[in-house]
């Protein structure tokens, strides 16, 4: 690097550059629009994309299927009459759902223990970050499917290993996602710590996990997702005790009730939107006020 | 001073700022200036020669505020005297005073994103202020504050240290902020930096806003911009 090329890099690191705050650069461009028009551009789209799905759905139940194989893909309204508006079909899905949810948030509270647990160790021993790392990534990437035989050998069939699907299945994005956001912390405030002989601990609680948060819940967001899966998936194939969703879906396809299968599917799918919104929702009550998630993309 | 990388930073650099005093340096950008305090400070080991400074309750104020965005200013103003283990009715009523001597009043409970840049450099300064410092090390604080903001600091920043009578080691671009406000400036050469000139600035203190419009001000400055010019090629 040349004198020249160095005080370059110096100057773009000044406060001054990187201290302006970009949206006062675009402060004329916005301009203000009309509130019926904000709700035509925002509410239009996905009610005439949800009429065209519709429409495509009656032109296959009633124009692609003739009568005897109309039970492949029953026409929305029946969906409707059959799944949801028959209060004994539809709240046998209802405690199937409440069943996997509650998988789900055993095996999330225990995925996030062993996951922050880890995440917190492998940050501060750079020796237990090497030892352990590869072996996650090497247990991430076998396909449940490959394994279940193995959970069902050595915790049955049963909740347990429905838990146990949820935890394999949703530890790994907690721990790189954590790991990811403890180190994050600048340099300079790392800097500051060690200027004021902070203790490990004290860094870890005041500098480490705040500075983690946005990437904490980022992570939390994709496995609240992916346990909910792993819940669905756990209970499709070990059906002992309680029955969950995945067993009902397995019922209904045997069964041939293609109306209570699709409302399944579609309450299965109801219920990950819902995760997904709530912890979107605390992420925001929790953190919303200093950190911008447009900012960074998590 | 000779980094891993084998980029050598400072040579020959020899000095020393006793209690009352108020040295600063004036050098290129990339000439050595914050590897100079951040050996001073600790935070960088020397690879050479010999160091001795004061590290109870340093004050250094880096070139980035580096302010924590998840607390609130006044939270940010606190964390030092909170990591000295100050009691909280204390190190809170420290805090306020800071913010108040550094014009930030009323911004207590908003966030670091919410201020600019120059605003964000004044909490960085109350932060440190809480300490008292026995040895105040400054990093260009003032480079990104407009002028008058920055005279007025500048002002303040004199009163400060008459009133206090710290060490103070600072490091600018601005050669009327030097000279205004130091004992003694001292210039360092375009990098490896050495030290190639010293003035003594003789002003009483408190000094006056206007004396940056005398005569002697004016000459001073002019002695120390001529050498400034010259460490550059
Ligand atoms: N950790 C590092 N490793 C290698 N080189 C470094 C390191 N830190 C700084 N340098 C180099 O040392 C030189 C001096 O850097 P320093 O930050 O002290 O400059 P400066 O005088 O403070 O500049 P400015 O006025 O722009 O802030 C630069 O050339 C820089 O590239
Ligand atoms: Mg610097």
């Amino acid at each position: 690097m040349t004198t020249q090329e160095a005080a370059e890099t110096g100057a773009i690191e000044s406060p001054l550059v990187g201290g302006a705050d970009p949206s006062t650069m675009h402060a004329g461009v916005y301009r203000e629009k009309s509130r019926p028009r904000v709700l035509a551009e925002t509410v239009l789209p996905p009610l005439v994309m949800g009429a065209l799905i519709a429409g495509l759905w009656y032109s296959v139940s009633y124009g692609v299927l003739d009568e005897r194989r109309r039970f492949l893909l029953r026409p929305p309204h029946q969906v409707i009459e059959v799944g949801f508006l028959d209060w004994d079909n539809f709240s046998e899905i209802l405690s199937g759902l409440w069943s996997s949810t509650r998988v789900a948030m055993i095996g999330l509270a225990i995925a996030i223990t062993i996951g922050f647990a880890l995440a917190t160790l492998m940050s501060q021993a750079k020796v237990v970050e090497r030892a352990v790392f590869p072996f996650m990534v090497t247990l991430q990437a076998i396909p449940i499917l490959a394994i279940v035989p193995l959970i069902s050998f050595w915790f049955g069939t049963g909740q347990k290993s429905r838990v146990v699907v949820c935890v394999i299945i949703s530890l790994f994005p907690i721990i790189v996602n954590t790991l990811f956001g403890l180190q994050s912390a600048e340099r300079g405030m790392h800097d500051l710590f060690t200027l004021h002989r902070a203790s490990r601990l004290t860094r870890l609680r005041k500098l480490m996990f705040p500075a983690a948060m946005p990437a904490i819940f980022a992570g939390l967001r994709i496995s609240a997702g992916l346990s909910v899966i792993g819940a669905i998936v756990g209970d499709f194939f070990f059906g002992l005790g309680d029955v969950g969703i995945g067993q009902l879906l397995r019922k209904y396809a045997n069964n041939l009730n293609g109306e209570q299968l699709l409302a399944a599917v579609i309450m299965s799918s109801a219920l990950g939107v819902t995760v997904f919104l709530i912890f979107g929702w605390i992420q925001t009550a929790a953190i919303g006020k200093w950190h911008d998630t447009s900012d960074s993309g998590i | 001073m000779i980094f891993p990388d084998g980029t050598e930073a400072l040579q020959d650099v020899s000095f020393s700022v006793d209690r009352g005093e108020f040295v600063t340096v004036v050098g290129p950008s990339g000439c050595g200036k914050s590897t100079l305090l951040k050996i001073a400070s600790g935070l960088l080991e020397n690879t050479a020669g010999h160091v001795s400074v004061d590290r109870e309750r340093i004050g250094y104020v880096f070139q980035d505020a580096t302010l924590l965005h998840w607390r609130t200013i006044l939270s940010n103003v606190e964390l030092f005297a909170e990591l000295h283990g100050i009691a909280k009715d204390e190190r809170r009523s420290l805090a306020q005073d800071a913010i108040d001597m550094v014009g930030l009043s009323g911004f207590e409970h908003h966030y670091p994103k919410s201020l600019s840049g120059g605003m964000r450099m004044r909490a960085s300064l109350a932060r440190t202020l809480t300490l008292q410092p026995p040895v105040f090390l400054f990093d260009e604080p003032f480079g990104a504050v407009d002028e008058i903001t920055r005279e007025h600091l500048n002002e303040e920043t004199q009163q400060l240290f008459q009133r206090e009578g710290f060490a103070g080691l600072f490091i600018t671009h601005s050669i009327s902020e030097a000279v205004f406000m130091s004992t003694r400036v001292l210039v360092m050469s375009a990098r490896p930096g050495r030290i190639v000139a010293e003035f003594d600035i003789p002003f009483d203190y408190p000094r006056k806003p206007q004396l940056r419009f005398e005569a002697a001000f004016a000459e001073l400055s002019g002695e120390v911009s001529a050498q400034l010019r010259g460490a550059h090629s």
